[in-house]
């Protein structure tokens, strides 16, 4: 670590800070319906989709009918990529000649960008059509996103509403989304990212003759359309097969800022939002603290422990020390133009948000620098977390958090004068128990099947380490892997699958429910008894549940994977 | 709830023209316009041939050249296509080692490329920086630490027969520092340095 390293992380929550403020405010306009600078532009073009689209903007729906107008448009696109993905070959716009994508790996690769996961057991560019990252990929990092961020504003609006029995159009929502946040967003993003390098065009693959008269076929396509979404609504599938480490795909330092600035950017917006729009900015400032400090502790853990680097490389007599002149440390899988700390935080950012996007290779880190984005997932994707789905996580261990304070002391929990009562806490914890229940089964499953073992590429506790972030990056809606990993098997296809839908409605569901109970309810006035949710006081209890919670349920097979493998290294044994 | 099939269908297909043909032929257009070079991959040319892209990482095996860091990425094995062969700086097919810390593999093939490259390099003035002897996690990496370049000049110097204080300097001018001096780290494009030196100092053909 230097402080060179120190500098870049605090440059970086600067830069985050400094954007979510304002563009929370922004967001939390868009979705009261009032009006914004951007209404004569996008105004006319939102009601005519409105009605070619027979929605009724006007006509609000009961929690079930959200959720079900949810899983709807979650089906109807997953079907129409998969079919997009079966016939690429017969499609236009293929100049690599990429033949039909395979069932099982078409069926996981639907259900991944459907999801907003993004796992990839394929290679893009040897493998997708341009085509087929336009409609499928392209269209999917909007849709996924917008979903998201739909079931959250459906969340906010049971705080903010009294006695109602509704939680708001989900077409409505998703189509704002879209339209007056995502959409001018990406294209500012896409804009700059070419500027500093990426490709965005149709050519073919360039064949070029290098110094020494080799031939070396470039890869390149529509990259920056896809790439600033795949950022901005926390998908992270990667155009490229190294993703964000591709040159192509994180051209310099610069690039990679932007990329990093904008997994973060909405969802940390969407918590100032939150607070405007249930009238009470602290509660925002609360929880965007809570996220900060977690994230802070994995950024720094991880820079450690990468920076320290391999014990027994440097025992070959091989200089990790970082200087002005070289970035030293772990730089198995890493770029130069990133460095360690850089690799540090995007690793870090990747995975408390569910972007799940790389720019170096996890599977390479040292057992503790891996452990960081694993541990950062196993909590539940709430360090920001996925666009939408990042808070109503957070809200879920709020309400968790507070029926905790709730029987210290004896009283009815109550958050932001909703009473919560028992179908609250039961969903609540429905929605935390999934996670655990989806990652230690399928894992378990995968240990003892010949077909789960056979995809390991390490031996020994890493090897459980890859197939147990292949199982948490799934149920996290992530995406991001320990790449070791061979999952482009009829086995790892399908149950990874399985564990992506488990992860995303079997959580949006019981928090639409959650939703819908809370809208019917009163609000309280705050008494003398209320116990504050946006002090220190109550951080600390946040954090200490998440913490707990997650810890607890994990810390077992983190010791026999991570943990042990980092003592093993430190005594120089090997697999 | 059925009404609601409708609308779910008609918004899919109306994004999906909007997002998926609309969004990023306009990208297209627009950025071909303003950013044509880096639109269409910054490629490089020289007497009217491609070489290269200043993005993308080359192999370099002379010893006149400056050398890449090693690359993982693979091709298809040419006599079981479903096999892999290792084919460093395949542009079809970028990839990290994902080699894991503690595996004897990886740290046994590491220390073959630590000998084979102090071997390599007999006058090496530092000691052998990291990134020289770990794979990238693109496998197309443009750049090496100048450290690592520091690491190769005398070869290259001996190798041309030319004072290493003069390629030094030639090596000075092709290092780009942090951007802002703030954000990444020092580095020195391996394909762009070893035109400059072409350039320079021609290799007898």
């Amino acid at each position: 670590m230097n402080a060179a390293g120190i500098l870049q992380i605090v440059v970086y929550f600067a830069v985050l800070t400094a954007g979510a403020i304002p563009l929370g405010a922004y967001m939390a306009r868009i979705y009261s319906g009032e009006r914004t600078w951007l209404d004569p532009v996008l105004g006319p073009f939102e009601r005519a989709i409105y009605k070619v689209c027979c929605v009724k903007p006007d006509q609000e729906q009961h929690w079930t009918v959200y959720a079900f107008s949810a899983l709807m448009f979650s089906v109807v696109g997953l079907l129409l990529m998969y079919a997009v993905m079966r016939l690429q070959a017969m499609l236009p716009l293929n100049p690599a000649g990429q033949a039909a994508v395979p069932p099982d790996l078409a069926f996981n690769t639907a259900i991944s960008f459907t999801t907003n996961t993004n796992w990839q057991n394929y290679g893009g560019e040897s493998t997708m059509a341009y085509l087929t990252q336009m409609l499928g990929m392209t269209v999917k990092n909007f849709t996924s996103a917008a979903t998201g961020m739909a079931v959250l504003v459906a969340l906010v609006r049971g705080f903010a509403r009294r006695q109602s029995k509704t939680v708001g159009n989900f077409y409505v929502d998703a189509v704002r989304s879209i339209l007056y946040i995502l959409l001018p967003l990406a294209v500012v993003v896409t804009l700059a990212l070419v500027w500093q390098g990426m490709p965005q065009s149709f050519d073919a693959y360039t064949e070029a003759t290098t110094l020494e008269g080799v031939k070396q076929v470039i890869a390149q396509g529509p990259v920056a359309s896809q790439v600033a979404i795949k950022h901005l609504g926390t998908n992270g599938g990667g155009f490229f097969n190294a993703n964000s480490a591709h040159p192509f795909e994180n051209p310099t330092a610069l690039s990679n800022l932007i990329e990093m600035a904008g997994e973060l950017l909405i969802s940390a917006g969407l918590v100032f939002a939150f607070g405007r729009m249930i009238g009470d900015k602290r509660q925002g400032r609360a929880l965007y603290i809570a996220m900060a400090l977690m994230l802070v502790v994995g950024i720094t853990v991880c820079y450690w422990a990468e920076a320290a680097g391999n014990p027994l490389v440097q025992a070959m007599g091989v200089d990790v020390a970082s200087s002005d002149l070289a970035p030293g440390g772990n730089m198995e899988g890493k770029e130069v133009r990133f460095g360690i700390a850089n690799s540090a935080i995007f690793a870090a950012a990747t995975t408390g948000t569910s972007t799940g996007a790389v720019n170096a290779m996890h599977d390479s880190f040292t057992p503790i620098g891996g452990m960081v984005p694993l541990v950062n997932m196993m909590l539940g994707e709430v360090i920001f977390g996925g666009v939408g789905c990042g808070l109503h996580g957070m809200i879920v261990f709020v309400i968790v958090a507070v029926f905790i304070a709730g029987l210290m002391v004896g009283r009815t929990p109550e958050y932001l004068g909703k009473k919560m009562e028992t179908r609250e806490v039961k969903l609540a914890v429905l929605c935390i128990l999934i996670f655990p229940l989806s990652i230690l089964g399928f894992g378990a499953v995968a240990m003892v099947l010949p077909a789960g073992l056979a995809g390991m590429s390490a031996a020994g506790p890493h090897g459980l380490s890859e197939v147990l972030y292949a199982y948490t990056s799934a149920t996290a809606n992530n995406g991001s892997a320990f790449g070791g990993l061979s999952g482009n098997t009829l086995f790892y296809n399908t149950t990874l699958a399985a564990a992506m839908l488990i992860g995303r409605f079997l959580i949006i569901v019981p928090t639409l429910a959650i939703a819908g109970s809370l809208a019917a309810k009163k609000i309280v006035p705050p008494s003398a008894g209320t116990f504050p949710t946006h002090g220190s006081l109550f951080i600390g209890l946040l954090i200490a549940v998440i913490v707990v919670i997650g810890g607890l349920t994990f810390f077992p097979v983190l010791a026999l994977g991570p943990i042990v493998e980092h003592f093993a290294l430190a005594a120089g044994t090997l697999f | 709830m059925i009404k609601q099939i409708l609308p779910a269908t008609l918004l899919t297909l109306l994004l999906t023209v909007l997002l998926g043909l609309g969004y990023p032929l306009a990208m297209t257009g627009i950025a071909g316009t303003l950013f044509p070079t880096q639109a269409h991959g910054s490629l490089i040319e020289k007497n009217g041939t491609v070489v290269g892209s200043a993005l993308i990482g080359q192999t370099f095996a002379k010893p006149e050249y400056f050398h890449s860091r090693p690359s993982a990425t693979t091709d298809a094995d040419p006599a079981d296509a479903t096999k892999t062969v290792p084919s460093p700086y395949n542009a079809v097919n970028s990839m990290g080692s994902n080699a894991a810390p503690s595996s004897k593999a990886y740290i046994e093939s590491t220390q073959a490329l630590v000998d084979q490259i102090k071997a390599e390099n007999p006058d090496a003035r530092i000691p052998l920086p990291v990134d020289l002897v770990t794979a990238s996690g693109s496998g197309l990496d443009p750049h090496a630490s100048p450290a690592a370049i520091e690491y190769q000049l005398p070869r290259v110097a001996k190798a041309h027969g030319i004072a290493e204080a003069e390629l030094r300097a030639l090596v000075a001018s092709q290092t780009e520092g942090r951007v802002f001096g703030i954000l990444g780290e020092a580095r020195v494009n391996v394909l762009k340095l070893n035109l400059a030196l072409d350039e320079r100092w021609p290799l007898a053909k």
